[in-house]
């Protein structure tokens, strides 16, 4: 896929929290075609700390009104940045990056979606896109706390929600792969994006219950677009850059010890 | 519209702006954003001459104005490379130039021999000065002795024309230029990274999974500037300045403080096209400052 480096315009800055912002971006070009797991390349200005570009995964795509939302996690002073800038303000971005995540080819194949604390960003572009073609979508969000889930009504546009907290705050108490849901049911494709941990114990048990399973890794970016080397980790072929072989993998192409 | 045709030995550049090994790939990861061929010249991926896997994760440290990184040299070894990418690039109307890194002597003599026969390759960057490695690499760029013995054992079986890249990480960079250029280098490229160190205070771990690695972008301009300044009064040969070049100002600074030519490296990660910008912003310059030719400016700093 063709690789664009846009000038986009910050059309709202919805502040979800201290921590969280949802940036909704927008272009007086149509976007370019965007797939589900795929991120973008953000520059940031005036930052006397952040020097890279942050990776950050395409949230949702609404060409209708010509919409990119990305979902920004405030964790340094880069993230900071951006999560303040302002409406109107033009964000310098490098897209789309990356591979997608891969549809199954029976229809009433059983999809969980599960996510942990930020890493639910490419999910609901991921739910709205499976939803298009007819799929049944189930999402798992988990979170530290009720603070941190984010975007739930959104989700539920696109399927059903179920919701773990580590405090009990809303949904069940406990870690996404604890929730009553994967004990009562059985899923055949199980999509997974967020802390490594986390997607550690989903690929376990996607593993245990035969289920095809592909995570979206995070790793640390320079370049996004194969050229640094930097962002490699360990697969069956060797060290294969996270930004241009990923940031999808099935579980079965890692060397994850699960 | 100023003269921007250069020359290093040989080495005929249509322009002195190039992108530095390591940061660029092997160009072509660069070509939906700009025609890659208006760059003076692509030094590509480190070589070596068996495939290496590089370090484990992480990788890569941000720091305030820079990056440290410690790839360790991640390649698919000559063979591939003259099989599998060099077709792919051959055709690039630019100078591709391979950078050549190794453990020993005769792994550097070995795929130096490999490249000799490529029609379009007329040139290669000898690195004597990757920090990432444990054999090899820097240790043979850090003694007089060392690097001169490499670059003479290059020198007897390649004929094209022969950069060395040279190491920061020493007490006088001059010495060592001196001894390679005595060797029969015909030029030399500096400065690779300076050896560097980042720490997760939270966790008491280091970053790196090598705990050192290389340190580049704009933290490190006024050394390399001032490396390059130094290189360049001491060595007849020209001179190619590397290291934390962002704009053409930077790209300018190098050359009036001696270097024939630049590459720009770590800039590519923030802005992808800014070597394209870089050889505007020179043409301007001289345009601005009335010089018919870039090669006017050339260690044309006044003291």
């Amino acid at each position: 896929m063709k690789k664009f480096i846009l000038d986009l315009i910050l059309k709202e800055n919805r502040k979800l929290s201290n921590q969280y912002a949802l940036l909704i971006l927008t272009s007086p070009d149509k976007l370019p075609e965007i797939l589900p797991g795929q991120f973008a390349e953000v520059r940031v200005d005036g930052s006397s700390t952040t020097f890279l570009r942050r990776p950050i995964s395409i949230h949702y795509v609404d060409y209708e009104t010509n919409e990119l939302w990305l979902l920004i996690q405030v964790i340094g002073d880069g993230t900071k940045r951006l999560a303040d800038l302002r409406e109107g303000e033009l964000v310098n971005i490098i897209l789309p990056l990356g591979n997608s995540f891969n549809e199954p080819v029976d229809k009433n194949s059983k999809l969980l979606l599960v996510g942990g604390g930020c890493g639910v960003a490419p999910l609901l572009y991921l739910g709205a896109h499976f939803k298009n073609k007819g799929f049944d979508v189930n999402f798992l969000l988990g979170a530290r706390s009720e603070l941190d889930i984010l975007q739930k009504s959104e989700y539920q546009k696109f399927g059903k929600v179920y919701i773990t907290t580590e405090d009990g705050s809303m949904g069940e108490r406990g870690f996404v792969t604890q929730h009553s849901l994967l004990k009562d049911s059985n899923f055949d494709y199980i999509y997974t994006c967020g802390p490594t941990p986390m997607m550690k114990a989903v690929a376990s048990y996607a593993a245990k219950t035969m289920a095809n399973c592909e995570v979206s890794l995070e790793n640390t970016m320079a370049c996004g677009i194969g050229a640094c080397l930097c962002c490699v980790t360990d697969t069956t072929d060797g060290h294969v850059c996270v930004c241009t072989e990923g940031p999808v993998f099935n579980i079965t192409k890692l060397k994850w010890q699960i | 519209m100023a003269n921007l045709n250069i020359k290093i030995g040989r080495l005929q550049l249509k322009n002195p702006v190039m992108t530095a090994s390591g940061t660029f790939g092997y160009g072509t990861e660069y070509s939906d954003f700009m025609d890659i061929s208006r760059i003076g010249g692509i030094f590509v991926k480190g070589t070596t001459i068996r495939e290496r896997q590089g370090n484990p994760y992480p990788r890569m440290a941000e720091t305030p104005s820079g990056m440290l990184n410690a790839v360790g040299l991640q390649n698919k070894g000559v063979d591939y490379f003259i099989d599998s990418i060099y077709p792919t690039i051959k055709d690039i109307d630019t100078n591709i130039i391979v950078n050549v890194s190794g453990s020993t002597l005769e792994d550097y003599i070995e795929t130096a021999e490999k490249l000799n026969s490529l029609d379009r390759i007329p040139a290669i960057e000898l690195n004597i000065s990757c920090p990432n490695v444990k054999e090899g690499g820097m240790a043979f760029g850090t003694s007089c002795i060392s690097a001169a013995q490499v670059v003479k054992s290059v020198r007897r079986v390649y004929k094209n024309e022969l950069i060395v890249k040279l190491s920061p990480n020493v007490t006088d960079i001059s010495e060592i230029a001196l001894a390679v250029e005595a060797e029969g280098a015909d030029s030399v490229s500096l400065i690779n990274t300076l050896l560097g160190m980042a720490i997760n205070a939270e966790k008491r771990i280091p970053i790196l999974s090598t705990v050192t690695g290389g340190l580049s972008g704009p933290a490190v301009k006024p050394i390399a500037l001032r490396m390059v300044w130094q290189v360049a009064n001491a060595v007849k040969i020209p001179v190619i300045g590397l290291g934390g070049i962002m704009n053409a100002a930077d790209a300018i600074e190098f050359m009036l403080a001696g270097a024939t030519a630049i590459q720009i490296g770590t800039a590519n990660f923030i802005d992808p096209t800014v070597s394209l910008k870089v050889i505007d912003g020179i043409n301007d310059y001289c345009d601005r400052h009335g010089y018919k030719s870039v090669s006017e400016i050339i260690g044309a700093l006044e003291i």
